[in-house]
């Protein structure tokens, strides 16, 4: 097991070195400097204080070595300070954003597997029943859904027309006010509906992926085996079958970790969540260079280490993937 | 076999409904100057933001212009984007694609890593990162989605060579001296343009859903051009006066994407029954 650990991480290195060039070469397509905003802002900036400032963030150097210098300091997850007025580091920003957004990404991706898999089994074991029809069109209608659309409708629906939901933050004015189940009834009604629209971008995927994995399953011989030595028809289903088609999930779970986090940018936007996403989009309008840099840079890493945890667990599931 | 295709095609009733629609895109799109009932960008300060009437059938934005009209016009924007960036990704994926499955060894390793590492960032981020940086434009917008789609078509691309360029009407080609370029284009490409033609169906329909969100956001085509995403920002700003500016534009987002979806799925399936 450790052995196989040690050979994806091996795996992972030029990826991550790879990522590292990818961020850099796109902050650095920019025409013109970053700091041309703060000097350009300024019409007594002379020349002399636009070259320390393009000194101060090493612009002034050969590509390769800026390029060195960046990669030395996100060694220490050091990413370097924002531009915008608070002059904050990167990284105090991203991490104190963090977490909410993996929150949402978590408890979406919980309400992906709770309603996808047992649609996938359902429509699956009734082949070509009305469920089944039913779904097949629902997952296509999903599929070209644009979720951000549907944000739109539920906030006018439960939001404005019904008043039964909050459509903005995760905390209501008077939230400091509020008793503790009060205070905590009061964060899940704001977390519901992007909760719930993170979650529908995902379900039409891995509900079809577990529908063919499962019929792929059904038609295999130890599950004939299962049925001709008399077993029950619900335990060849969900002892049997189950098990086998649950395995790739684990997979799929860890490719849709991109998507998830892309998506965060569009709903935390939309429900002005103060999450990663939020702060990403606020720092593209703003053109805050070191902080796009450094979400950049974070969302692909956390997508590594997603996708390394799933190869870890369907190790763990799988032994036959250790071994080959 | 062609003959096959048309019959398995004209019988998969999702499949016709698709290309129907996507047809119907094509000629709103064209005549959009003849159809559109007001001119996209007439304001009328006296009709802001008017509810759905005969007049405006799908009311007024909040500068009083007819939203239907500007809907139209927005069909065009739609189209261009998912054909141009669908164009660069194809460009791009059949190339490296080709490349990568045909040479192998190190050129395959280099290139595959390459797509590995695109394909850990989150594409919604890498645009956004883009755009902060080239401002965004239509042309911009269209060349930085095909930009970051490329990766599926060239490993869809690689694995069909890896198996086509076995085969014995490739030895034939080498043995009359074909060099290496016309192998890969005009022998072995052909036969990996039906998985390409699926693709990039699917393609464009990503490509439509992408642009809307961008510009919902603000950061996609720019206003006063219209786009069915940008008219839902207006929605957003009005959200609870004006619910015809967010049910409209989505609803054509949602038909037109499915529209390509079946299509794809229609032509994959009458190519190679064995796939469904």
């Amino acid at each position: 097991m450790l052995q196989y650990i040690a050979k994806r991480l091996l795996f992972m290195a030029p990826l991550l070195v790879g990522i590292t060039i990818i961020c850099f070469a796109v902050m650095h397509l920019a025409p013109g400097s970053p700091t041309d905003l703060q000097t350009q802002m300024n019409p007594r900036a002379s020349a002399e204080a636009q070259e320390r400032l393009r000194a101060m963030y090493d612009l002034d150097k050969p590509l390769y070595h800026q390029y060195w210098i960046w990669v030395k300091k996100l060694a220490v997850l050091d990413l370097g300070q924002s531009f915008s007025t608070d002059h904050r580091p990167v990284a105090d920003k991203i991490l104190e954003r963090l977490p909410i957004t993996i929150l949402l990404n978590v408890l979406s991706l919980i309400l992906i597997l709770a309603i996808a898999i047992p649609i996938g089994v359902l429509s699956a074991v009734h082949q070509n029943s009305l469920f089944d029809k039913l779904t097949s069109v629902l997952v296509f209608v999903g599929f070209a859904t644009p979720t951000f659309w549907l944000a739109l409708l539920l906030m006018i629906l439960f939001g404005v027309q019904l008043g039964w939901l909050p459509i903005s933050g995760i905390r209501s004015l008077n939230y400091e006010y509020l008793p503790a189940v009060a205070a905590f009834w009061d964060l899940i009604k704001h977390l519901i509906l992007p909760v719930m629209l993170s979650a529908f971008g995902g379900l039409a995927g891995l509900s079809r992926y577990m529908r063919s994995n499962m019929l792929e399953v059904i038609r295999q011989d130890y599950i004939t085996t299962a049925r001709a030595k008399g077993l029950s028809e619900r335990a060849v289903i969900y002892k049997h079958a189950l098990r086998n088609a649950l395995l790739p999930v684990i997979t799929i779970l860890g490719l849709s970790i991109p998507g998830l986090i892309g998506g965060s940018v569009i709903f935390e936007t939309i429900f002005a969540i103060p999450g990663m996403g939020q702060l990403f989009y606020m720092s593209v309008m703003a053109r805050d260079y070191p902080v796009v840099m450094g979400i950049l840079f974070i969302g692909a890493v956390l997508t590594l280490l997603g996708n390394l945890v799933a190869d870890v667990s369907y190790a763990v599931a799988d032994p036959r993937i250790r071994v080959s | 076999m062609e003959s096959d295709f048309w019959k398995r095609f004209l019988q998969n009733k999702m499949a016709v409904a698709g290309s129907l629609v996507v047809l119907l895109l094509f000629a709103v799109s064209l005549l959009a100057p003849w159809i559109a009932p007001y001119d996209p960008s007439m304001i009328d300060l006296t009709q802001v933001l008017a509810a759905p009437s005969s007049a405006h059938p799908f009311g007024t934005d909040q500068l009083g212009r007819d939203v239907l009209s500007r809907m139209i016009w927005g069909a065009r924007i739609s189209l261009k984007v998912g054909f141009v960036a669908t164009g660069i990704a194809i460009l791009l994926g059949a190339i490296l694609g080709a490349v990568s499955g045909y040479y192998g060894r190190w050129v395959d390793a280099v290139i595959m890593r390459f797509v590995d590492v695109m394909l850990c960032f989150p594409t919604f981020f890498l645009i956004l990162a883009v755009i902060a940086i080239l401002e965004p434009s239509i042309w911009n917008i269209m060349i930085i989605i095909g930009l970051t789609g490329w990766m599926g078509i060239t490993r869809l691309v690689r694995a069909d060579f890896i198996s086509l360029k076995e085969r014995d009407f490739v030895l034939a080609a080498r043995v009359i001296g074909a060099s290496d370029l016309r192998i890969i284009f005009i022998h072995i490409l052909p036969n990996a343009m039906a998985s390409i033609l699926v693709a990039a169906t699917l393609g464009v329909a990503g490509a439509i859903l992408t642009e809307s969100a961008l510009s919902f956001l603000g950061i996609g085509v720019q206003p006063p051009t219209p786009s069915w995403g940008n008219i839902l920002t207006a929605g957003k700003d009005n959200i609870d006066i004006a619910w015809w500016l967010s049910l409209y534009p989505g609803m054509a987002i949602l038909i037109t994407v499915l529209g390509y979806n079946l299509l794809g799925e229609g032509i994959r399936d009458s190519l190679d029954p064995r796939l469904r």
